[in-house]
This record gives C-alpha cells, structure tokens and sequence, in this order.
C-alpha cells in the first residue's frame, strides 16, 4: 500500500492508496477494471495506452499514478458514453478504420484530443496527431478519413 | 520499499533533495522508459522518485530583459504553444516523439537525461542556454555545455534541482535544423543538427553549428565558429576544406541498433557543408 | 440483404472494439489467476548441465519439461522444437522453464535466483556459418531443414545457347510481425479437461500441440480464440509452443495461469520472416527474351524447423514472379542457424522471392537499354502457360488490364521519363512492381492434411450461427463470413451469428492462414448455405455440414514438387513514388497507387483496409523495418528500435479491383490477405533506384545502405 492518491476518473472522484509510482495503466487496468487501455509497447512508443490528463493525451504505460494526484482522466470508457464519441464511432465504422481494434481505444482519444484542440483539422494535422499511435492492420488512410468525417459531421461539438 | 514523494512547492522539493537521495522526476516520459519492468510491476528505481512536475513555480514560460526563462516543468506541448520561444527549439520539439509525449515530457527533463542524441540539445547549445539549479543552500548558473559530462551524465548534485532553462533572445539570419532519423515521427534521432548565424552586410558576424548523436556529447567547436567568424560570405565555401578537419576528430558517432558510424559521420559532414552553403547563398542576395 | 456483395457493410464486430469493450486475453481476468515469466537461454547454444533453482514459497511453481506428461515436441511438421529446453538450447531466448505464482514481483525475485549452468558449444550464427564444415550442424549432417529442388524445360540449353546472361544476389532481412496485440495465452484446468484461451490464428493447430504434449484426447483438450488484436502470421504456429506452455502451469498449478508476453520478449523470442539470400540467373536470348532462370535460395529458418520448409517451397514457387520463363531449375534451402526460429508471416516466403525477381528484371532491363516496364510486359504469364512447378495458369490472368490501371493513376510513364531525364536537383524516383500470390495451400495440401469442414446451424429462432474454426484477426472474417452465408440465404446479416471458435463446438474448417479462408471455406460455407436453404421449411433446428471437394483438374506430385501448386492465384500491380534526400539519404514516400484481382471483393471496404495496411506493411519491410541479429542476439528489441510506419510516413492511397471471378471461390472470391503486403516492398526498391540511378539488391532499404551503394554521390 502506500499514500493515498485521489484524482477524478471518467468524471467521478476516486481515491485509492497505492505505491504512486505504479502506472497509472496497472492502476486502471487491474484497479478499476479499465481495459479499454491497452499494453502494447510499455514504452510511450505506440499509443495503444493513451488516455486523457486534463483533456490532453498522454501515455498512461509512462504516468506514474502519483503525478495524477488532483487531476482529470478520462479513458475510452468514459469518453464513449458522450455526444462526440457517437460521432466518432459513426465516423470510424463508415470509414472502415477498425480492424484489429487494439489500437483502437487509443485511436479515439488522440482524435478526441486533436478535435479539442482543432475542430477543422487537415490531413496532416491528422496524421501528425495520431503520429504516436501506432496501427499495423489498416495503413491510417481510413482512420485519417474517419477522423476527417468525423470533424465535418460533428460542427459545432467540439 | 521505495517511497516516492509529492512536494507542495519548491521549497518543500529541495527540503526533500537535501536530506535525501531523489530521483526527480517531471514527466516521466523517459524515466518511466528507462526503469521500466513487467508489466504490471513496479518500475525499478534505484532511489525514491521526487515528483516535480505539478511544482506551481516551475510551470511558468517568461521573457524578461531579453532572456527566456522556461520552468522545469513546462511540458514540451506548452513550450511549442508559447509566442516567445525560438523556432530552433520549436523545430525540434516538434518533430520529436509523439504528441502524447510532447504533453507530458519536459525541456528540463529532456537535457537532464543527457542521451547523446536528445533532440533539444543542439538546438540549445547553439542558443547560449544556461541552467538553472537550486538547492536549498545556493543557486548556480551553468551554461548547458557544461552541464553535461557525457551520455547519462550530468553536473546536477544530488541536493539540486534544474529549476529554469534560460535563453538569450537574440535575433539571427541563417537558422537551421535538421533530425535526421529512421521514420518522420515517433524516432530517436540518428544524427541531429542545429545552425544559427548573423550576418551583416556581406559578413558572417557570428556562426554557431552543434550536432547531436555523433559523438558523447553535442559536438559544437568554439575553433571552427571563430575561424568563420567576421569572414566574407563569398569566402564560406572555401572554408570548408578546413572545417572538416576541424571537425573529423570530433565526429566519433558509434555503430548501433539505429544506425551506424560511417552514416551517421558522413551526414553530419553533408549537414554541415550544406549550413555553410546555406550562409553563404541565404545570405547573398540579402545584401 | 441480396445486394452486390461487394458493397461494404458496417463490421460487425465495430462497435465493441471501437468502445474498447472487446476482450483481448489480457483483459480476461479469472479467480484465483496466477501469472507466469517465462526463463529464456541467453546462450546461443549450450548443453545445460545444472539447473539451480530456490526454494519457492508457498503457491510459487516451476514448470518445465518434467511437466509435460506426453511429448516435449511442438507438433508442426518436423516436430523438432520442444516447449520446455531439455539437456541443450538452441537459441537466446530458448524457453527453459515457467516461474508461477500470485505475484509478479515476488516471480521476478525468484528468476533473479535461478542459475543455470551451461556448457557453450560453437555456434552457427549465420547461414555462412552453415557452411562451414568444422561447426557441429544443428539439423541433419548439412544443416538444412529441407533441400528442395524444381525444374522445367531445358534450363542447361538454355544457358548454352543464351546471348547474355545476367546473374546478381539479393538479400532480404527479417521482418516482425509487430502485430499490436503481443502474443498472450491463459490456461485453465477444470475436471480433467484444459482449455487454453488466447491471441491464436489456428485454434485446431493448438489443440493439436496440446493433445501431443500432454498424450490426451480431442475430448480433454479445449482452445477458445480471444479477440485478436493483429496475428499476420505471427500467430500462426507460435501459439502451439505457449499454449503448452501455459497448459502444464495450469494443470500443475491447478489455477488459471497467464502468461502474457512484454513487447521486448515478444520482439526478441517469437517468429518473424525468414531473411534470405537468393541468386538468380537468367539467360537471355538474342531477341532480348528470357529463355531461363536458374535460382539458388536460401531462407534462415532459424533453430528449429516450424513451417520453414513450406515457408521455403511457396519463395521457390514464387521466383519467376509473374513471368513466364520456358526453362527453369531452382533450388532452395532452409538453414539452420542458432538464431530465433522464424515463421509464417503475411505471404510466407513471397515477398523475399518477388523483390529478387522484380530486381533482377528491371537490372537485366536497364543493362540492355530497355524499358524495365516494357521488358516485364514482354514476359507475363498468360492463361495456359505453365507455371513454374509444371501446372497451368487455369484462369484468365488481368495482368494487362492491372498494368494499365495503375499506369494512368500513376502517370507513371510520364513520371518514369521525367525523372530518370529531368533535372536531378531533387532525387524522384517512381517504381512498378508485378506480383501474384497462391491461394490457399501448396498442391495437395488441402485435400491430404486440411480436409476442412464447416457446419451451418438454423436456430429455433431462425438464426443462422456458423461452425468453423477460423480465425477474426482483424481482417474482417466475422463480418465477410457472415455477408456470404447472409447473401447465400436472403438473411439479414444481424441473423446470421459467428462466435470466436472453440474447438469443442467447431469443426476443423482449417487454419486461417495461406489466403485461403474465404476461397476454401467462404465457399464451403456458400454450399452449405445453399444445401440449408433448400431445407429451410424443415421443422426444428437444422444442421447441415459441408466438406472440401478438391478441384478435379488439379493435378500434383508432392515428391516431385510438379503440378498445380495452387488452385487459384490472385495478382496486384503497385506504383509508388519517392522523394529521397541527397543529403541524407532518407525516403519520403509520395505516392501509391495499386490495382487488384482478387477475383471478387467480398467487400469493397474490408478489401480496401487490406490492401493499404497491406502496402504499407510491404514498404515497411522495404525501408523502415530492419532488424539484425549479431552473435545470436536481435539488436532492435523495442518498438523504439524497430520502426514501423506512422501515420507520418505514408500519404493517401488509391487503388482499383478489377473483377475475375474464381468459380470454385465464394461469389467468384480469391485469396486476398497475403497479396497486397507483397509489390510494397519492390516497387519502393525499384522507385528509390529510379531516384538515384542504381541499382539495389538488398532489403530493407535504409539510408545508411543508400549511402553504402552512392558513396560519391547520387546520379552521374
């Protein structure tokens, strides 16, 4: 055990006391059942894990849980029960850019992210957004479509 | 059991640092890479973590009496997003890692590391950057140069914390950089190069060059600027024969799982020679 | 729905996965699961005198080969690979036993006790090193695995009576798989029957391992398929050697164990493509026509043999690409070296042959002062031309019609012009590359060992669920099974079920490997259909069972490697375009542009997904995706170290699909997984050697190999 951490998870208060220096993937996969984030390089490499701090993307397999402490997360499992993600979600099954949906979950959050940041983004901003989320099955030229329908259809939400 | 600690403000950190044996730790990004082990277990720190990245006093980004003052724990996004930060540095941090990393890493941490090859260092080695380091008793100034010793080394001591990263803002004619790596995103880079130069007239008044991953340390040699140095524009070219010289012997770049000496020794030459002709053409047809 | 099949439907397994709600194995989580660290050799080759392992406490287990009650022998072909290292260790990496518990820190103190005492013996490091006589062989007394060889017409003849002959060596290195998902299995023991959930491509072929690992039958052994997150043939076969793994630590342990691997130990332990070195040579009569190929391959398969030999014969089948040569003889080796086993990856042995031929023919075109495209239109193989085991091309081959395509979406003539004779400021290049691929398996295969069968099931509900064991890696089977059986019987999609196989409830369809899963049993599926639908008014729930029937007109001799060595073969023609740096040497992709024949698309937006995530991984392995291996050990273990691409590194595709219908595939459908990784990779290669004027013989093509071939400079 160790001190207690408390930090707001997919819009709720959660506190709990563990080592601080656990990732905070160990902490939502094991702790709070939060599989949506996935391992897949455990180095910040391929974004499989990525969740959102403060509407911003991060790797969760590189966050020590205890620099969270005060903080908003928000993983795929909260993230999904919102307007955008709806869109989103038609988005990405008109254009096809689920394959093996490993990458998935992480996908959308660092399309999420980019959208916060930038409602009308163009190809390259896409593809540079999601430049640290690694995909082998589709060759990003459906996933940068989804995100690009996506922003057109979803005006005015983000 | 290792026990990380959380200060409330600086004071609080460096309270900590004194009476103890921290490993400070802003981001992560690359401490988290470096200690990591199963999946599931916890990273192997050799001494507990001092997390500093929430530190309200190091988060800030100022300019004041023409000096650029970036906080130890502005991330490398917030860095990109800010007016007064130099595009060098901007051109690095931009293509380097991820997005995802950009959000969490920090400038701070990024030279702290000390890898040979760390994206940000020529670019602020060329710019004159001085560090900032604080402990309880002292701070100290100590230009970047000499901050680092070699690969994972650095002058920190152990009762210290890198608190600011200063930038003298000056403006320059000829800025250049380069990453040189194996994919546009997400790489480590193979050899890294980073030039600024004013001119005056048709007069190089000063020229900077440092290149990063071909030798332990960023190499920038005082040497070849000052023989550059009040040239002519239309007298570069014909320098270069001596700068290589100048040059071979600090251009010792290794063989690894990324690239590999010859390369990484011939492009550093290639970057540097096209610098040069950068000067000398840019510079041309501004007079 | 009767609609053009080809119309693209929403996937039917979209929506869990785009919520992140899919299961993956490690995201199952039973009671009482214990977890499992597997300890690896990191001697290339040893005898292991002593093992010294701690006391364990109380719930900690080890597990190796005195826990497997059967054979310690990976059932593959030549069952060499044992899944615990007995007396001896082959490989750095080779597992030697599992350390079990409840805890995982507490399992990695107890490795860091374990001691294994080894004696070194000299290693056979590379497949130079194979030949040296002094070295003990690993495999046999020559140390190859197999030793293959084929030949058609008069190939001495022809070089006696050739006018030029042009001979040249190609290397390819390895490539990872790097499917996100790592290699994961869990196992339980429940009343005498194990069950092994996991990321597994070929359920059956587990099973199968399992029945032989532990000497039980069919009835006690049990695999279930986890959602896949990416496999292309990287869990193909090493499931088998985990699964047993994993299955021992749960019989002995009694609790759920699972073991889930790192990205480095997956990097560093499991299958990736053989590298290879190939020599070609070809003999070229007086009307600038190639009268023979001669061939001499060899692929690395690593320690143990898994599929290599097979990996081996589809490169041979391979190595006149889409030509017809009237004389032929090649010869192929798989060798053994101490160095990671390698396997099945998307195209098994294709692409390393494809990269040689298409080389070598636009070398031998450029040395004779011809056009590279127009010299390989002078030599495409034709309906009823013989193929190079001896069979006949049965179907009409597109390959005009796919040139054609791809040349107008590409400009590529134009650009081939402008490049090769403008101005070479900046270092364009475009490239061309031709390429087939085999459906389904080599010659008798089918019919000899697969023997698949699938059941179609009507519900009292009316629902219709699916019997077949293959495999949803991401390539979109649940939903292209479902459209071809909904299709055949005017149902709705969403009527139609297919659950993640068990092997308890499915029947052997066959593995989902070699592009054969929607031709052979996607058909088998359609005849099932049919028979069901014809008995659809009958009361209750209907079951009815479809067999493979092997095509009539196939002939072939396994001894002699002679005859059909496929029922079909689907064909690609890919453009891209470069941009190099002449000042670094560093690639920028600016174009791809590809046309098809994959007989019928089963859906237009699945196929497409196959088609650019296929490229894309073809020009990975032409560029990008190096990984090495010095004195035993893989240099690039992270993903940090081994690049694939990002999203940064490509630019938009365009492709075209030019129907064939294939009368034994499902609504006229042909094999189309493997086919599109495979005209990547040349196409790259012969761009990049349009940009700076020379020729290539190596993959993956990197910068610092660029700046190995130009020293002094690009272009004259």
């Amino acid at each position: 055990m160790g001190p207690k951490i408390d930090f707001t998870l997919n819009s709720r208060p959660v506190s709990l006391e563990t080592d601080p220096l656990r990732r905070l993937l160990d902490v939502l996969r094991e702790d709070f059942e939060l599989t949506g984030p996935k391992e897949g390089c455990g180095e910040g490499e391929c974004g499989a894990c990525s969740i959102l701090l403060n509407g911003r993307l991060i790797n969760s397999c590189l966050t020590p849980v205890g620099t969270v402490a005060g903080q908003e997360i928000t993983t795929i499992e909260g993230f999904r029960l919102t307007e955008r993600f709806k869109v989103l979600d038609k988005a990405f099954a008109d254009a096809g850019a689920v394959q093996c949906g490993y990458c998935t979950p992480g996908m959308v959050m660092a399309a999420e992210a980019l959208l916060r940041k930038n409602s009308k983004p163009s190809e390259m901003a896409i593809r540079e957004a999601i430049s640290g989320n690694l995909c082998r099955c589709t060759g990003y030229g459906m996933i940068v479509e989804a995100i690009q329908l996506a922003a057109e259809r979803g005006e005015g939400l983000w | 059991m290792v026990k990380s600690l959380t200060p409330k403000t600086l004071p609080e950190a460096l309270e900590f640092r004194k009476h103890q044996r921290l490993i400070p730790l802003a981001g992560g990004t690359d401490l988290m890479v470096r200690k990591r082990s199963w999946a599931g277990t916890l990273p192997k720190f050799e001494y507990p973590a001092l997390f500093i990245g929430g530190l309200a006093e190091l988060k800030g980004i100022n300019v004041k009496d023409g000096i650029l003052t970036i906080g130890a724990a502005a991330t490398l996004a917030s860095i990109l997003e800010h007016p007064a930060v130099p595009d060098i540095v901007k051109q690095a941090i931009s293509i380097m890692a991820s997005p995802a990393i950009r959000n969490a890493g920090t400038l701070a941490g990024n030279i702290c590391n000390a890898s040979p090859a760390a994206d940000t260092l020529p670019p602020l080695y060329v710019l004159g950057t001085v560090l900032i380091l604080q402990s309880t008793a002292a701070q100290r100034e100590l230009p970047i140069a000499e901050f680092i010793k070699g690969p994972g080394q650095t002058n920190l001591q152990t009762d210290e914390l890198l608190v600011a990263v200063q930038i003298p803002i000056q403006s320059y004619d000829v800025s250049f950089y380069k990453k040189v790596a194996a994919r546009k995103a997400d790489a480590l880079s193979k050899v890294s190069f980073a030039g600024l130069a004013k001119v005056s007239g048709d007069m190089v008044t000063d020229l900077r060059m440092a290149i990063g991953a071909v030798a332990p340390r960023v190499v920038r040699s005082k040497e070849a600027e000052q023989l550059l140095k009040g040239r002519k524009i239309r007298d570069l070219a014909g320098l270069i024969p001596e700068l290589k010289k100048i040059y071979d012997p600090l251009i010792r770049p290794i063989d690894d799982q990324r690239s590999d000496a010859v390369y990484r020794s011939q492009v550093a030459h290639r970057l540097i020679e096209y610098y040069i002709m950068q000067c000398a053409s840019a510079t041309a047809h501004a007079k | 729905m009767k609609e053009n099949i080809s119309m693209p439907i929403p996937k039917v397994d979209h929506q869990e996965k785009m919520a992140g709600a899919a299961n993956y194995v490690g995201d199952l989580k039973l009671p009482g699961m214990l977890f499992a660290k597997t300890l690896r050799s990191d001697r290339a080759r040893a005898l292991i005198k002593t093992v010294d392992t701690p006391p364990l406490p109380e719930g900690y287990f080890i597990v190796d080969y005195h826990d497997i009650p059967g054979r310690n022998r990976v059932k593959i072909m030549i069952d060499d690979q044992p899944f615990f290292a007995e007396d001896r260790v082959n490989y750095i990496g080779e597992p030697i036993l599992l350390v079990v518990g409840p805890d995982k820190q507490k399992i990695l103190e107890i490795m860091a006790q374990i001691r294994v005492d080894y004696q070194d013996i000299a290693p056979i490091l590379t497949m130079d090193d194979a030949e040296n006589q002094d070295l003990p062989p690993i495999f046999g007394d020559k140390n190859y695995f197999a030793e293959f060889a084929i030949a058609k017409g008069d190939p001495e003849e022809g070089f006696a009576r050739a006018k030029y002959i042009f001979e040249e060596e190609f290397s390819t290195g390895y490539q990872e798989q790097l499917y996100l998902e790592t290699q994961g299995v869990l196992g339980v023991y429940e009343n005498g029957q194990i069950t092994v959930y996991g990321s597994i491509q070929c359920p059956y072929y587990v099973r199968d391992a399992l029945m032989q690992a532990f000497g039980w039958g069919s009835e006690r052994v049990r695999v279930v398929q986890t959602t896949l997150g990416g496999a292309f043939g990287g869990k193909e076969d090493y499931p088998s050697l985990i699964g047993g793994q994993v299955a021992a630590a749960a019989v002995k342990t009694g609790k759920p164990v699972q073991l889930l691997f790192d990205r480095a130990e997956d990097l560093e332990v499991t299958t990736k493509r053989h590298p290879s070195i190939i020599r070609l040579r070809a003999a070229v009569d007086e009307n600038y026509r190639i009268t023979t190929l001669a061939a001499d391959i060899r692929y690395n398969a690593g320690a143990y043999s898994g599929l290599s030999n097979v990996v081996l014969q589809r490169g041979m089948f391979n190595i006149a690409g889409v030509y017809h040569f009237p004389n032929l003889k090649v010869k192929g080796r798989t060798v053994a070296t101490n160095t990671v086993p390698n396997g099945a990856f998307r195209g098994f042995g294709a692409p390393q042959a494809i990269f040689a031929i298409e080389m070598q023919m636009e070398m031998i075109a450029r040395k004779l002062g011809l056009d590279p495209l127009d010299f390989k239109m002078n030599h495409l193989a034709q309906k009823g031309d013989s193929t190079t085991t001896g069979g006949t091309f049965r179907q009409a081959v597109k390959l005009p019609e796919l040139i054609a395509t791809v040349e107008q979406l590409s400009s590529y003539r134009q650009k081939t012009n402008e490049f090769t004779n403008g101005n070479h400021k900046t270092l364009k290049g475009i490239g061309m590359s031709l390429f087939l691929h085999g459906c389904g398996f080599t010659g008798s295969g089918e019919r000899d060992f697969i023997k698949a069968q699938v059941k179609l099931r009507k519900l009292a509900d009316g629902k219709v669920e699916i019997l077949a064991a293959n495999t949803d890696m991401g390539q979109g089977l649940k939903t292209t099974f479902r459209k071809i059986v909904a299709n055949t019987l005017d149902l709705s999609v969403e009527s139609v079920i297919y659950q993640n196989p068990d092997t308890t409830r499915v029947p052997n369809s066959g593995p989902t490997v070699a592009s054969r899963t929607i031709m052979i049993v996607g058909k088998l599926l359609e005849e099932a259909a049919r028979e069901l639908k014809q008995r659809w008014s009958e009361p209750g729930e209907i079951e009815v069972t479809a067999n493979y029937r092997h095509p009539t007109d196939m002939r072939w001799d396994d001894k002699t490697l002679s005859g059909d060595a496929y029922p079909a073969y689907s064909w690609g023609v890919n453009a891209v375009e470069v941009e190099v740096d002449p000042l670094t040497f560093e690639i920028q992709i600016k174009g791809v542009w590809s046309a098809f024949d994959v007989g019928k698309a089963i859906d237009e937006r699945i196929m497409r997904g196959q088609i650019e995530g296929g490229i894309l991984q073809g020009l990975g392995y032409g560029s990008l995706e190096k990984m090495e291996s010095r004195q035993g050990k893989l240099q690039q273990r992270s993903v940090t170290d081994y690049i694939i691409p990002t999203a940064m590194d490509c630019v938009k595709m365009e492709h075209r699909l030019i129907d064939n219908l294939y009368d034994d595939g499902p609504f006229g459908a042909k094999g189309a997984g493997e086919l599109t990784l495979i005209g990547g990779a040349p196409a790259l290669a012969a761009a990049v050697s349009n940009a700076l004027g020379v020729p290539l013989h190596k993959l993956p093509i990197t910068p610092e190999y660029l700046m190995e071939v130009v020293k002094d400079g690009p272009k004259n």
